[in-house]
């Protein structure tokens, strides 16, 4: 398994302060969480796109990576359009779609593809090791980060043991059905990765305690100070954020969609 | 079972943020340093059990297990599904950064419950209280989660009503299925590994 395919790579956004750029995600993508009609969230996803452009990722990645979300969406767009009410607009046997519904549906859509694709941009571009010491800095709880660590770690180990234990039920005939045989199988089959993963767990803290473990990391590679391109994206970043919430708070007045 | 990014309204997330920050906090709180590695390995477990999809009928569900996670975990169920759903939002764009919270509450909760059912059941314990007990939590973390993510929403908006209701009744196939697994994994970990099951977990 693959994980942190966006990591490497050489970009502005990638050379960015990984604390500046979650301090300049998080507003952004809170704003769009709650915001409503379709100026919003249309801007917002132009924001999404262009820094998913401009920290110059391999682009069918990320689109295969939007699929997962939009499949939510897609069955949200079966339901919302006749659930909510409002001028109709054409009918399927005893359901009326309304116009007000189809612009729900399209907002949610634009929204969540904006947050995903700026979570990518900014996040996704950050190895997990620097993206855990950069909430280590945020103030993120010590044991929850080492948690959040450790689990990351481990896996792929975890996973390769999952591998060899399907590996040996697959050598065994073992075909997955719908009956009873099959849930029984796939249940031992957990209840072994969960031995394993204690074992595996005793072992690690055995080795760490060995090697003078207290929960804490020392580091070699610290972060150095904050540079000019750092200030200059997370200002813009926040004055994208005004804008929004400006434009949220007024498109009453300015009669926006 | 995740809620994507954008679904849910400002009241909504905020409430699976303060519900959450509370059962974290206590987790963490249970949680000594000792028990972090440990933790963590089962948590990269589960990460990996979710990804099995198992056969029902013609299609196929993939595993929650929340209810295995709970009666081994406790309250410690809480920052490992926080932290398992965070990974699964951050690699692979299932659920989201901004409905996290609300995502976590909507697992783990039904994790604490079947903590607590599974002890009730178990102060003395023989092979049919463990199928029995395991099969309950099994389902409980299947129908406590779909339900809390038919009522997150419903509160978001009068307009999900038909598709909370689809989500509900998607998942009693799923909830039956899980309790079975559950109940079987159980068994082979009293089997395997009984102090597993029987410890003393801090409360």
């Amino acid at each position: 398994m693959h994980l942190e395919e966006f990591a490497e790579g050489k970009s502005l956004i990638h050379s960015l302060d990984p604390r500046i750029k979650l301090l300049s995600l998080f507003p952004f993508i809170v704003v769009v969480a709650i915001a409503k009609g379709l100026t919003v969230p249309f801007i917002a996803l132009m924001v999404g796109v262009n820094l998913v452009l401009f920290s110059r990722l391999n682009l069918k990645a990320v689109l295969t990576r939007l699929f997962p979300v939009n499949l939510f969406i897609l069955f949200l767009w079966f339901m919302l359009p006749f659930s909510v009410k409002g001028e109709g607009i054409f009918t399927i046997g005893p359901l009326t779609a309304t116009s007000e519904g189809i612009f729900y549906a399209l907002t949610i859509t634009l929204k969540a593809n904006a947050i995903v694709l700026s979570t990518i941009a900014l996040i996704g571009t950050i190895p997990i090791f620097r993206l855990v010491h950069a909430l280590r800095h945020l103030k993120v709880p010590e044991k929850l980060v080492n948690l959040f660590f450790f689990c990351y770690r481990y896996i792929s180990v975890l996973h390769e043991d999952y591998s060899a234990l399907y590996n040996a039920m697959k050598v065994r005939a073992f075909k997955p059905a719908t009956n009873v045989h099959t849930y029984r199988s796939y249940a031992y089959l957990i209840g072994m990765l969960v031995v394993r993963s204690y074992d595996h767990s005793e072992k690690i803290y055995q080795a760490m305690l060995c090697r003078g473990f207290r929960g804490r990391f020392p580091l070699l590679d610290h972060f150095t100070g904050l540079t000019r391109k750092d200030f200059v994206f997370f200002i813009f970043m926040i004055f994208v954020a005004a804008c929004l919430v400006t434009l949220e708070v007024g498109k009453y007045f300015w009669r926006l969609p | 079972m995740h809620i994507s990014e954008g679904i849910l309204s400002a009241p909504v997330l905020l409430t699976g943020v303060i519900l959450t920050a509370g059962g974290v906090s206590l987790g963490l709180k249970k949680m000594d340093y000792e028990r972090i590695p440990e933790v963590a390995v089962l948590t990269s477990a589960f990460f990996v059990a979710s990804l099995i999809h198992v056969p029902i009928g013609p299609s196929s569900a993939h595993l929650v297990l929340n209810g295995l996670m709970g009666l081994l975990l406790g309250w410690i169920a809480f920052p490992a599904i926080l932290v398992g759903l965070a990974l699964q939002a951050l690699l692979f764009q299932f659920g989201g950064l901004t409905s996290l919270c609300v995502n976590a509450f909507n697992m783990a909760f039904p994790a604490v419950v079947s903590f607590y059912l599974f002890r009730l059941f178990n102060r003395k314990y023989n092979r049919y209280t463990l199928i029995f007990s395991g099969f309950l939590c099994g389902v409980i973390g299947i129908l406590g989660s779909a339900f809390l993510v038919a009522l997150s929403l419903v509160t978001t908006g009068e307009a999900f009503l038909t598709a909370a209701k689809l989500i509900v009744i998607a998942h009693l196939p799923v909830m039956i299925i899980e309790g079975g697994i559950t109940a079987a994994a159980v068994v082979s970990l009293n089997k395997v590994r009984p102090e597993l099951l029987t410890r003393k977990v801090k409360i």
